[in-house]
């Protein structure tokens, strides 16, 4: 268990030192809502309509800009070929690996999202639910996102074709991440409903999405 | 097809060294040996105390990739490999990181980042992973890579003492590594017709 431990250390401390991912990803973020305005014009009732999901789609876009450093780093320097030589099994290297860029890259996603939610005059009574379904699913997206990760690991232009695979399967967390918030400013659905599916996504996509990307680790590190 | 029909075996403390041309299979055979390339057919086994142990869990292995973090100190890396490897594993004395530094001439170099380190003292930061968890098989792919003279000589220096120890190495090179192989395999001679 403590090679587990050791490896979300290293992993975070290598993610604090190349900080400079982290940065574009935020700035993707903020640029992306605050130029939205200028294309849809000053009409603040149509922005406030609109808000809950423009900020859950510019949180998945900005998540896949540091989502392929997950294992790629890692894989050219040949440090991953060793890590898969380690006590860890696989799947647990993969956990540990998600666990760490939802720490360092999804998390900080998740706690900038209702502040931008002022640029397009989101609902004051959402604030609270957006904060709390981008914590619980943000999460989803980078334990999906390590099997787009794992896939594209030996590319040279993974990115794109990471996106492809990738966003597809973020549509359920999509879908129920707006409506738990939409639910709550104009209901008539019950807030719970949205909000218990979208838990239960992120808590399988836990269990499920590290054994889909160690079957992808061991068809790329050969 | 690259070989077929292999099959030796390799007891404690002693060594194999893998020849071959270019593009002969000596790479691809070290890979299915730790466990990274699925065997055609056959079959790799390793015991230790008589249990079948799973490759993960006995090799060490230095690839063309030194798997070094530029971000990360010398004495970070290796911190790192350290425990990571250790971890598990039930082991009696783990050697010090200072001692490993010091063995390797990297004590100098302990705080400096990796990143400005040159291809040999990288080549040395890689091979001292070998002595900061214990495992029983080094499979080493051209291990002497870009070291100059007398490290060199610290790596045959290093096999030695692994191989009096009991452990085993299988190698690779087309530089002599100053070791006295006790077994040499070729590979990419003719193969017989089926």
């Amino acid at each position: 268990m403590s090679a587990f431990f050791t490896l979300i250390r290293r992993d975070l401390r290598l993610a604090w030192r190349n900080n400079g991912a982290l940065v574009t990803s935020l700035g993707f973020y903020l640029i992306v809502i605050a130029i939205l305005p200028l294309g849809l014009g000053p009409d603040l009732n149509l922005l406030a309509r609109l808000a809950p999901g423009l900020l859950w789609v510019a949180l998945l876009l900005s998540a896949l800009l540091t989502l392929d450093r997950l294992f790629h780093n890692d894989f050219e320097d040949g440090s991953l070929e060793l890590i898969v030589l380690g006590p860890l099994p696989l799947e647990l290297v993969c956990f540990a690996k998600s666990l760490s860029h939802w720490i360092s890259s999804s998390l900080p996603l998740a706690l900038l999202a209702p502040g931008l939610g002022l640029l397009l005059n989101l609902d004051a009574n959402a604030y609270w639910v957006l904060t709390l379904t981008t914590f619980v699913g943000t999460p989803a997206i980078s334990f999906i996102g390590a099997i787009g990760a794992a896939l594209t690991i030996g590319l040279r232009q993974g990115g794109p074709l990471l996106a492809l695979i990738v966003l597809p399967l973020y549509v359920p967390v999509l879908v129920f991440g707006v409506s738990a918030i939409n639910a709550v400013i104009v209901g008539p659905n019950s807030f719970w409903a949205s909000f218990s599916i979208l838990c239960a996504i992120t808590l399988a996509s836990m269990v499920l999405a590290p054994l889909a990307a160690a079957a992808g680790l061991r068809l790329n590190v050969q | 097809m690259l070989f077929r029909d292999l099959s030796f075996s390799l007891t404690g403390g002693r060594s194999l060294l893998l020849q071959g041309a270019n593009g002969s299979g000596k790479t691809s055979l070290l890979r299915i040996l730790a466990g990274f390339l699925p065997a055609e057919r056959g079959r790799v086994e390793l015991k230790t105390d008589g249990i079948i142990r799973e490759p993960e869990m006995a090799t060490h292995y230095v690839g063309h990739k030194d798997g070094i973090k530029a971000q990360f100190t010398v004495s970070e890396n290796l911190r790192f490999w350290g425990s990571y490897f250790g971890s598990g594993s039930s082991q009696r004395d783990i050697p010090h990181l200072d001692d490993v530094l010091a063995r390797f001439n990297l004590r100098e170099l302990r705080e400096i980042p990796s990143n400005l380190l040159s291809a040999g003292q990288k080549r040395r930061l890689c091979l001292a992973r070998l002595l900061v968890a214990q495992r029983h098989l080094w499979l080493l792919d051209e291990p002497s890579h870009a070291l100059d003279r007398d490290s060199q000589a610290l790596l045959a220096d290093v096999m030695k003492d692994h191989l009096d120890g009991g452990g085993m190495v299988i190698a690779t090179t087309h530089i002599p590594l100053g070791l006295e192989f006790d077994t040499n395999l070729v590979l990419g001679e003719e193969l017989p017709p089926t």
